[in-house]
């Protein structure tokens, strides 16, 4: 057998495969292009407000999904696929997604990209520990968690509306009308959230979290949220904290704790029980949740967050 | 005497007497002192002191596993660690003892080849947490179930240790005797007993120091202990004291400092190993002092 008998032999095959697996992605990226725009978002909850103002003319992929964090993400192949693949990429901003510009570059992605939080007047990181124990340590960091505010929503639902018109003139009026019909929930969960925390005295709107993502919901509605250092996810805590943490609890009588859905609630769980306070539900902050829980919306996430929030002030 | 006592009490007693928490990662890190030291120093007789640290990376697949069948539980992830580093350290054993590779390098091969698979069924699974970060916490987040799992594991192995110890010592160092002498109990449940008592020891430090702390305990103050005696009881003994010693000085100077508790502990068995390397009979100044004396 000579040498190019092996060739056509094992490569004709080959051809054949190839081109049906050419034509089979041509034909679905023309089913694609025919029926949705697809959009990625960086995460849950970009991707449910992409949904809802995208309607049935986008489909979304989220590149860190419900009760996942977005801040130890990790691209994979098909991440960088899954752009390639869409006509627009939303991401927060704000530095929520340090990554990103490394993926969209390396991924090769020349498309559109929205910053869903552009226009929103920037808090800077606070870290209210309730003790000065790292007074020299400032962090001039800008806080991402922008959509805890409501009427930050409402800034991303319209950027994300543009966005979309960019890409797809056609269906502008459609995005548009969405996008304001949104903003009307969102002034109606705004109005809903301000009526509930005004039932709690001001003096006892105080929280214990995990996470301190709470920062704008905080501005907005008045509430003291005491989210120590190490206690989080990331960093290891000292004994000096956890033991000034459970003294600040019992002298300002705070009842209220709370994780968020991805923290290893051991600790937190563990302290607030000597300190005698009560382990309230999980909050969302980062993430939504999936289906069967309940934050697996935008408007879902925020009003579970603020009952659950309430029912634990109830206890100061 | 009050004026005495007064700083003293309110530096080394009240931060156990008032807090909870304290109270907990003491009896937790005691226990694991008096168990996972001894285990210690048997793996540097054996010459695997890096054993430790391989099997600890070696529990991840098991914990992924864990993961996937019930979710965030800690139990199963504990349980999948335990099963999945008494796997690694069997297969190990066994192709140690049928080829010719020795111990350490057969150990090598199949931790990494867990390792990579415990990443690679984390990865497939599509989440994005740091499930070793989750499941095992510091020692100020010990909680009861936590603090029985270390109770029970320590009360096992001592006690375990105690019924192996003849067998375990032969073993170790003569194994050709061991190998000659056939008392009925074939040598290589020996080696395989104190392996899975040294991956047990390794989750219950999890719960405690956390992963990457865990080992420290362990191998640290067993290290040390070698440097003050020649005996095996005074050296087993000698570890125990020195992990105590570690962890509560530990504790004390990451309540007093404001540092965090797990690094902690192991610096502090790492100053006490310090202290035995300058100042222990098989350290370095008593030495010295012998050798330009006799020159002398």
């Amino acid at each position: 057998m000579t040498l190019l008998d092996t060739f056509s032999l094992t490569s004709l095959p080959r051809r054949f495969l190839l081109a049906s697996v050419t034509a089979f992605a041509l034909l679905s990226s023309h089913a694609h292009a025919a029926e949705k725009l697809p959009v990625t978002a960086s995460f849950s909850i970009l991707g449910d407000l992409v949904r809802v103002v995208g309607g049935d003319r986008v489909a979304v992929t989220t590149l860190v999904g419900a009760n996942e964090d977005a801040h130890v993400f990790e691209a994979k192949p098909s991440d960088a696929k899954t752009l390639l693949a869409s006509k627009l990429v939303v991401l927060n901003g704000l530095g929520f997604e340090p990554w990103a510009g490394k993926l969209l570059k390396s991924s090769g992605y020349k498309g559109e990209t929205v910053t869903a939080a552009k226009g929103v007047k920037a808090r800077a990181m606070q870290e209210e520990k309730g003790h000065g124990a790292h007074a020299g340590h400032a962090h001039e960091e800008m806080d991402p968690h922008a959509w805890q505010n409501p009427n930050h929503v409402a800034l991303y639902v319209r950027n994300i509306a543009a966005g979309l018109a960019k890409v797809d003139a056609a269906g502008a009026a459609t995005y548009q009308a969405n996008a304001e019909a949104y903003v009307k929930e969102l002034q109606a969960l705004d109005a809903w959230a301000q009526a509930q925390i005004a039932t709690i005295p001001a003096d006892k709107r105080k929280v214990i979290t995990s996470h301190d993502a709470f920062g704008y919901f905080a501005a907005q509605y008045g509430v003291k949220f005491l989210a120590p250092q190490g206690v989080n996810t990331e960093a290891e805590p000292s004994a000096k904290q956890v033991a000034q943490l459970i003294k600040q609890i019992q002298r300002e009588k705070i009842r209220a704790v709370f994780v968020e859905n991805m923290s290893n609630p051991k600790l937190i769980a563990q302290l607030s029980k000597d300190a005698g306070a009560t382990l309230g539900a999980s909050l969302y902050a980062d993430a939504l949740s999936t289906a069967d829980q309940p934050g697996a919306t935008y408007l879902q996430m925020m009003r579970h967050n603020v009952t659950q929030l309430v029912a634990g002030m109830k206890l100061n | 005497m009050d004026l005495l006592l007064g700083p003293v009490w309110e530096a080394l007693i009240s931060p156990f007497s008032e807090f909870a928490f304290m109270r907990r990662a003491l009896v937790a890190t005691l226990a694991l002192s008096l168990s996972a030291a001894p285990l210690g120093v048997f793996l540097t007789l054996r010459r695997m002191s890096l054993l430790g640290d391989a099997l600890s990376h070696a529990v991840l697949p098991g914990v992924a596993i864990g993961f996937m069948v019930s979710g965030l539980s800690l139990t199963a992830m504990a349980l999948g660690g335990v099963l999945a580093g008494m796997v690694v350290a069997g297969l190990a054993g066994a192709v140690s003892r049928f080829t010719t590779l020795k111990e350490d390098a057969s150990l090598a091969a199949i931790y990494l080849v867990a390792l990579a698979l415990g990443v690679t069924l984390i990865a497939g699974h599509g989440t994005q947490l740091d499930l070793l970060h989750i499941l095992f916490g510091s020692a100020l987040g010990v909680d009861n179930s936590g603090l029985l799992l270390v109770a029970g594991v320590a009360t096992v192995s001592v006690l375990a240790l105690a019924l192996m110890y003849r067998g375990l010592v032969l073993e170790t160092f003569d194994p050709v005797f061991m190998a000659a002498h056939r008392s009925g109990v074939p040598p290589w449940v020996w080696q395989q007993g104190f392996l899975m008592l040294v991956v047990l020891n390794l989750v219950a430090g999890f719960q405690t120091l956390g992963t990457l702390m865990a080992v420290g305990l362990m191998m640290l103050p067993a290290v040390s202990a070698r440097l003050w005696h020649d005996t095996l009881p005074a050296q087993l003994l000698n570890a125990s004291l020195q992990a105590a010693l570690a962890g509560v000085a530990g504790l004390l100077v990451s309540y007093h400092f404001d540092t965090p508790s797990g690094p902690t502990i192991i610096g502090c068995a790492g100053a006490l190993y310090a202290a035995s390397l300058l100042l222990a009979p098989g350290g370095w100044l008593p030495r010295w002092w012998v050798t330009t004396h006799r020159v002398a």
